[in-house]
C-alpha cells in the first residue's frame, strides 16, 4: 500500500514538474504585459495633452501647424513618434488581452497571447517605420 | 478601484479598442501620404464624421486615461485617497478641454 502511494508520489511529481514550469512561465510573461501594458499607458497620457496642444495650433491657421510640423521632421522626433506608435498598438493589443480575459475568461490560453501582442505592436511600429516621410 | 469607475475605465476600453485601430490606420495613411498641414487640414476641414470620431476618441481617453493612471499611481506610489482622485479628475477635465479644442481645431481650420 504505502510502496504503491510512494510510486504514485513519484509519478505525479514527475508529471506536476512541467506543469509547475509552464505555470511559471505563464506568471512571467502575465507579469512582463501587465508591467508593459502600465507603462505604454503611463507614456500615453503624458504625451496625449501635448498632441493636443500640437493640433491646436491650427486655431492660428494652416501655417501655424505647417511650422510646428517641420519641427517634428527630424530623426529623433521620428524615432520618438515611432515609439508612441508602438507604445499605442501595444496598450491595444494588451488591452484587449485584459478584456478577453475578463469578459471572455479566456485566463488559461492568455499567455499564449503575449507574443502575438508585442508581434502586433512591431508590425505596426515597422509600418509606421516604412511610411514615415 | 470602485466598482463604477472598473465599469467606466472597461466600457471606454471597449470603445477606444475599435477607434484606436481606426487612429492606427489613418495615422500610417497620413504618414504614407506625406504628413503636411494641407494634407491634414484637406481631410478634417468640415468634416462631421472625422469630427464626430475624434470627439468619441477624446471624451473616451479623458475617462480611461486617468483612470488607469489613478491605479498605476495608487499602487506604485502609495499616493491615495481624495488629492489623488481630485487630481485624476482635474487630468479627465483637462484632457477632454484640450482634446475638444483639437479636435474643434483641425475641423474649423
Amino acid at each position: 500500500m504505502s510502496e504503491s502511494l510512494s510510486g504514485g508520489f513519484v509519478r505525479a511529481s514527475r508529471d506536476a514538474r512541467p506543469r509547475l514550469i509552464l505555470a511559471q512561465a505563464h506568471r512571467r510573461r502575465g507579469f512582463v504585459a501587465a508591467l508593459l501594458h502600465r507603462l505604454s499607458g503611463v507614456a500615453l497620457a503624458i504625451f496625449l495633452p501635448m498632441h493636443f496642444l500640437a493640433l491646436a495650433t491650427s486655431l492660428q491657421g494652416a501655417n501655424a501647424l505647417e511650422a510646428f510640423l517641420v519641427l517634428t521632421r527630424n530623426p529623433f522626433i521620428k524615432a520618438a513618434e515611432w515609439g508612441l506608435v508602438t507604445a499605442l498598438a501595444l496598450h491595444l493589443a494588451l488591452g484587449l488581452r485584459l478584456l478577453a480575459i475578463e469578459l471572455l475568461g479566456w485566463r488559461e490560453r492568455s499567455a499564449a497571447i503575449v507574443p502575438a501582442a508585442f508581434a502586433a505592436a512591431i508590425a505596426i511600429g515597422v509600418l509606421f517605420l516604412l511610411n514615415a516621410g | 478601484m470602485t466598482a463604477k469607475l472598473f465599469l467606466a475605465q472597461r466600457v471606454t476600453a471597449a470603445i477606444l479598442a475599435f477607434v484606436v485601430v481606426a487612429h492606427l490606420s489613418m495615422i500610417i495613411a497620413a504618414e504614407h501620404a506625406g504628413l503636411t498641414a494641407g494634407a491634414i487640414l484637406a481631410r478634417t476641414h468640415h468634416n462631421l464624421v472625422l469630427f464626430a470620431f475624434y470627439a468619441l476618441f477624446v471624451v473616451a481617453a479623458a475617462i480611461h486615461a486617468p483612470i488607469g493612471l489613478r491605479n498605476v499611481i495608487a499602487e506604485w506610489t502609495g499616493w491615495r485617497g481624495r488629492s489623488l482622485d481630485l487630481a485624476m479628475g482635474a487630468f479627465a477635465v483637462a484632457l477632454a478641454t484640450l482634446g475638444l479644442r483639437a479636435a474643434f481645431a483641425v475641423y474649423s481650420a
